[in-house]
């Protein structure tokens, strides 16, 4: 578990950075926080010939917000994202989910664009920026372009994008403040990677009907999913005790987790609905602010 | 309870802080990782990726070619047979079993050396790994319990069985005892294959003199003296000519330190090309390497009067070793055979227990073994009696408890003898600790939550006992050396492994030489130390060591008389000597620092073949989420009677850290396999161990109300008991909690998927 031998780079731009990645035809990585990647490397599951560090590239690590919704830089810490105040009233659900991102050396470390790019369907953020409906931005040796969340994960840490591209940043749309939402995540122990996990919002109109409801779930998949079945029994209903039963079997029904040395595909199957139903009555009984 | 035989107590029995965590917390201690000499060259070990196979050809010459790597060894370095582990415990039919240091033909398990590479550095010997290039003809993999008892595939072709030893444990007029029950209980259960884990993994460093012809082994932990001479042996070497040198160690629990292939492979590589060679096990091959433990199912009956009075127990452990007897493979096996009775009144046994081979990594012991496996299956037998016989769980087990009036209490002899086959409990009241807990717990108060379901979780409860072996013979020597300046230098053949050695043999130097802690100085564990010693195992440092530094101190304060006297022109029975001074009636006094120039020397010995029981209770209160299945332990209290306190906060900190270490066994350690006999568990992530913050509750009660008759401290064996019972109460507590719907928790881990599953399983039943 000593890292193979491998070339390093700190460069103090993106240019330099993408110029890096491109020399390296496919086997020169970024690499951001490492909390991930570097375990890899020990393991011998990749052997990069170079490592593209983006700590020294200014510009990265800002949270900012406004009316188009809140632009976090690909170097934010999670320890950035739960320290800052404004995220609590700007978009809740973040925080939420952040505080059960592993243990706090890693929160440390690990940052909002290395986990994205990395994309473990067990990791929070991923399932997060997918429920959100958020846009990433990107550059490459063809340029700059955005990507939507929904279009980058394309299996067990496999992205759509060029391995010369970097994460620049990602937009979450912006949060009305009347939202309803909630985040569960069960793990074996606290900091793990989850069994399942549930993050979602809706929003109610005059009859206290929900629509735009959005349900994403953890670890049940190849990648971060969108309970599509489970978000068309709400969405038009009151969220009470009837609609959440049958939105959790929905969603039970409609995922296809495997089965691993830490719980059963049956069990992962039955706590998405669990959480699920967790998760509902949580939104629903939170005082309205 | 103090005795007037021993002197005016200051340390012994105090709340001393550990004298080790000064040099811990200032970041002064010193692992083998710190070690490093001029030259050394690193070790990789290549090890088997198939669990059983037939090797056709190793090729190490692309490994070769590499920049920094300077040799790959394998079998074909070694003349003649290749060396085998030698037993710890022998017994008459597990010699075919041993484990070779090296495969040659053949790799057992998942694992197993094959190569080490050697490397100017770790990085690059772990590098030439890749480019070894081995071939194996796949064998079957014999995995589970019915495949290996079959014989159908035999691990060792030169044997006719896959079971290396049956041991029994008998006591009594078995038939007689289940002719006349009133009612008889019978089932199965099994705990889950797991590893000690201690947080440092296993590493040596070592170094070669061709001129003196001298070995030195660096890393030394657990029994430096026995491996001294098992590597001398087969180095074929003279014993004086092998020196084990103990660093600090991060934690053994009955696994680090045992002699290992890697142990010979690295002398050997240091032998051979006269350099030092270092080596430090990563935890993926840790995970693999180091001894297995607890992979045990049975089939057991307990067999009752009317009354709830137990008459006999029978029916066979089944323990599944892994691919080789290791040095100590076969004591969980009788060990479970032989105090699967615990705390209880058990006039007939009959219990076999069968080791039986496979291709897993070799098992050895780990804390408490044997005894945490049977105790899991008799407190589960007991509560599941209770039900069907309608007596209080509590009430079932005061009728059974073992109590003073009957010690010394024999327990089962167990046979083949590994020369403990016969012993007794020495001293105690197994009711005490019992009903300690009951008060402790509130359980009165608490006893209407059973089976309540509140705020969407399920509660239950329960209590359950254990004993605890320690003392392990057959002696242990210090050392006792009074220096110029007055410091009385100690030098035990015991060794530290995180248990606060150095405080507690201190704290008992120090009241029997009447000085002061800071006069004393510990040295352990190096056979540069002392001629012979024996180690920490078994529970045994504090009760074998402390009672050899009484000897030691009252030999050192006799020579300090003599000295004193020639000096004041006395004789020496005309002195008394307090707190270091040697008083005459007339006035006069010599300080002790004053006859150090003397050159006082004196070995102190304790020999003592007869076992120390402590005893304890622990109770649970559990809280299951029957959505995710999820437990919380809500409350857990463990009082046991340990003879003598000699440290509540060593103490504590051991019976504290082993319930927390039971807890992980209970609910999330698990050494996983396929059906092809891979290990599927690679790292701390796979493995999940007790975070810090995982177990806030549990609380620790010590006695030492009946000293053990044993040995002049009365102190008995404390490291291990308060991991023995967590299986059994939690379970038991789990199966109160969920008793609405018959669950009965028959097989650890209690994983949350499994947990979910056995009430979905029962609700689908109902």
């Amino acid at each position: 578990m000593k890292l193979p031998h491998f070339e390093y780079e700190a460069p103090a731009s993106l240019d330099e950075a993408v110029a890096l990645l491109v020399a390296g035809d496919g086997s020169a990585r970024p690499i951001a926080g490492g909390q991930s990647f570097v375990p890899v490397m020990a393991f011998r599951l990749a052997e990069p010939s170079m490592l593209v560090d983006l700590r020294n590239i200014p510009g990265l690590d800002k949270i900012e917000i406004t009316d188009a919704g809140v632009r976090i830089g690909a170097m934010v810490r999670w320890r950035d994202v739960l320290d800052d105040a404004r995220l609590v009233e700007a978009l809740p659900l973040l925080p939420a989910a952040i505080d059960h991102v592993a243990h706090y050396q890693i929160r440390n470390r690990g940052t909002v664009g290395g986990s994205l790019a990395h994309a473990d369907p067990a990791a929070e953020m991923p399932t997060i920026a997918l429920t959100c409906d958020a846009v990433l931005e990107v550059v490459g040796s063809k340029g700059q372009r955005s990507v939507k969340a929904a279009d980058l994960f394309m299996g067990p840490l496999m992205t759509s994008l060029e391995s010369d591209e970097i994460i620049t940043s990602v937009l979450l749309p912006a949060w009305p403040a009347d939202r309803r939402w909630a985040f569960q995540e069960f793990a074996r122990r606290r900091g793990d990677f989850a069994l399942a996990g549930i993050a979602l919002f809706y929003d109610e109109d005059a009859s206290g009907a929900a629509h735009n409801v959005h349900i994403g779930a953890i670890s049940v998949g190849d990648t971060p999913l969108r309970l599509a079945k489970a978000e068309a029994v709400l969405n038009g209903r009151k969220i009470d005790e009837a609609a959440i039963a049958e939105a959790a079997a929905a969603a039970s029904a409609e995922v296809d987790p495997s089965g691993d040395i830490h719980a059963s595909a049956r069990y992962r199957k039955s706590l998405v609905g669990t959480l699920l139903s967790r998760a509902l009555q949580g939104a629903a009984n939170r005082k309205a602010k | 309870m103090k005795s007037s035989t021993h002197p005016q107590n200051t340390y012994i029995g105090g709340h001393v802080e550990r004298v080790e965590d000064y040099r811990f917390l200032r970041g002064e201690g010193q692992y083998l990782d710190d070690i490093s000499r001029p030259g050394q060259w690193h070790a990789a070990f290549l090890r088997s990726s198939l669990a059983h196979g037939t090797i056709r050809k190793i090729d190490a010459s692309a490994a070769l070619a590499m920049p920094g790597v300077h040799a790959v060894m394998t079998a074909a370095d070694i003349e003649g047979n290749i060396p085998t582990i030698p037993f710890r415990r022998p017994n008459p039919t597990i010699g075919p079993y041993a484990q070779p240091i090296i495969a040659r033909e053949k790799v057992r398990y998942f694992g197993e050396p094959i190569a080490m590479v050697l490397a100017d550095t770790a990085e690059l010997a772990e590098d030439a790994l890749q480019h070894v290039v081995v071939e194996i003809d796949a064998l079957p993999a014999v995995i589970e319990r019915v495949h290996a008892m079959s014989d159908a595939v035999l691990i060792f072709e030169d044997t006719k069985t896959n079971i290396p030893t049956v041991f029994n444990a008998e006591k009594g007029d078995i038939e007689a005892a289940f002719a006349g029950a009133h009612y008889v209980i019978r089932d199965q259960f099994a705990t889950q294959r797991q590893t000690a884990l201690p947080m440092e993994t296993r590493g040596l460093l070592a170094e070669w003199d061709a001129q003196l012809g001298q070995l030195t082994v660096s890393g030394a932990a657990k029994l430096p003296f026995f491996n001294r001479t098992t590597m001398a042996n087969m180095m074929n070497l003279p014993e004086e000519a092998v020196d084990y040198i103990e660093l600090d160690v991060g934690g053994g629990f009955g696994a680090r330190g045992e002699f290992y292939p890697e142990d010979y492979l690295l002398a050997l590589g240091a032998r051979k090309f006269n350099r030092p060679i270092k080596w430090i096990e990563d935890r993926r091959e840790h995970l693999m390497a180091i001894g297995h433990s607890r992979e045990a199912s049975c089939d057991v009956e307990l067999a009752f009067s009317k009354e709830g009075v137990i008459l006999g127990m029978r029916g066979d452990l089944y323990i599944n070793i892994g691919a080789y007897v290791r040095p100590n493979g076969m004591t969980p096996v009788r060990n479970a055979a032989q105090f699967m009775s615990g705390p209880y009144r058990i006039p007939a046994i009959d219990l076999d227990a069968h080791a039986f081979v496979s291709n897993k990594t070799p098992a050895g012991t780990y804390r408490g073994p044997g005894r945490y496996e049977g105790c899991f299956f008799i407190e589960r037998l007991m509560d599941q009696a209770a039900g069907a016989l309608g007596i209080d769980r509590l009430e079932l087990r005061r009728r059974n408890l073992l109590t003073h009036e009957e010690m010394p209490y024999p327990l089962a002899t167990v046979l083949p003898s590994d020369g403990r086959a016969e012993t007794q409990c020495d001293s105690g009241d197994h009711r005490e600790p019992f009903e300690t807990v009951v008060k402790e717990s509130n359980w009165a108060e608490k006893a209407h939550l059973q089976g309540q379901l509140i705020d969407g979780r399920y509660h239950g409860m329960a209590i359950g006992s254990f004993i605890e072996g320690g003392a392990s013979g057959p002696q242990e020597n210090v050392r006792m050396q009074l220096e110029a300046d007055g410091i009385v230098s100690l030098y035990a053949g015991s060794s530290a492994i995180g248990q606060g050695l150095e405080t507690v043999l201190a704290q008992i130097a120090a009241d029997y030489l009447e000085l002061p802690m800071e006069r004393i100085r510990v040295f352990h564990g190096s056979t540069t130390y002392l001629k012979q010693g024996w180690g920490s195992y078994g529970s045994r440092a504090t009760v074998m060591g402390g009672n050899a530094v009484i000897d030691a101190a009252k030999k050192l304060l006799g020579e300090f008389r003599l000295h004193a006297a020639k000096r004041l022109g006395l004789a020496p029975e005309e002195l008394t000597i307090t707190e270091g001074v040697a008083r005459a009636a007339d006035g006069r006094s010599v300080p002790l620092v004053e006859v150090a120039k003397d050159g006082i020397n004196v070995d102190g010995f304790f020999k003592n073949q007869t076992p120390t029981y402590t005893y304890g209770s622990a109770f649970a209160h559990v809280a299951v989420d029957p959505g995710t299945g999820h437990i919380e332990i809500l409350d857990y209290v463990v009082a046991d009677d340990v003879g003598r306190i000699i440290n509540s906060m060593t103490l504590h900190g051991q019976v504290m850290g082993a319930a927390v270490q039971g807890f992980g066994s209970v609910f999330s350690e698990e050494l996983v396999y396929n059906d092809e006999g891979q290990l599927l568990v690679g790292s701390l992530a796979d493995y999940l161990i007790p975070l810090a913050t995982d177990y806030p509750v549990v609380r620790c009660i010590s006695l030492e109300n009946y000293p053990s008759p044993t040995n002049p401290l009365g102190a008995k064996g404390a490291g291990e008991g308060g991991i023995i019972p967590v299986g059994g109460v939690v379970a038991n507590a789990v199966a109160n909690a969920l008793s609405s719907l018959g669950v009965q928790p028959k097989i650890l881990p209690l994983s949350p998927s499994r947990v979910w599953e056995l009430i979905e399983d029962a609700r689908a039943r109902a």
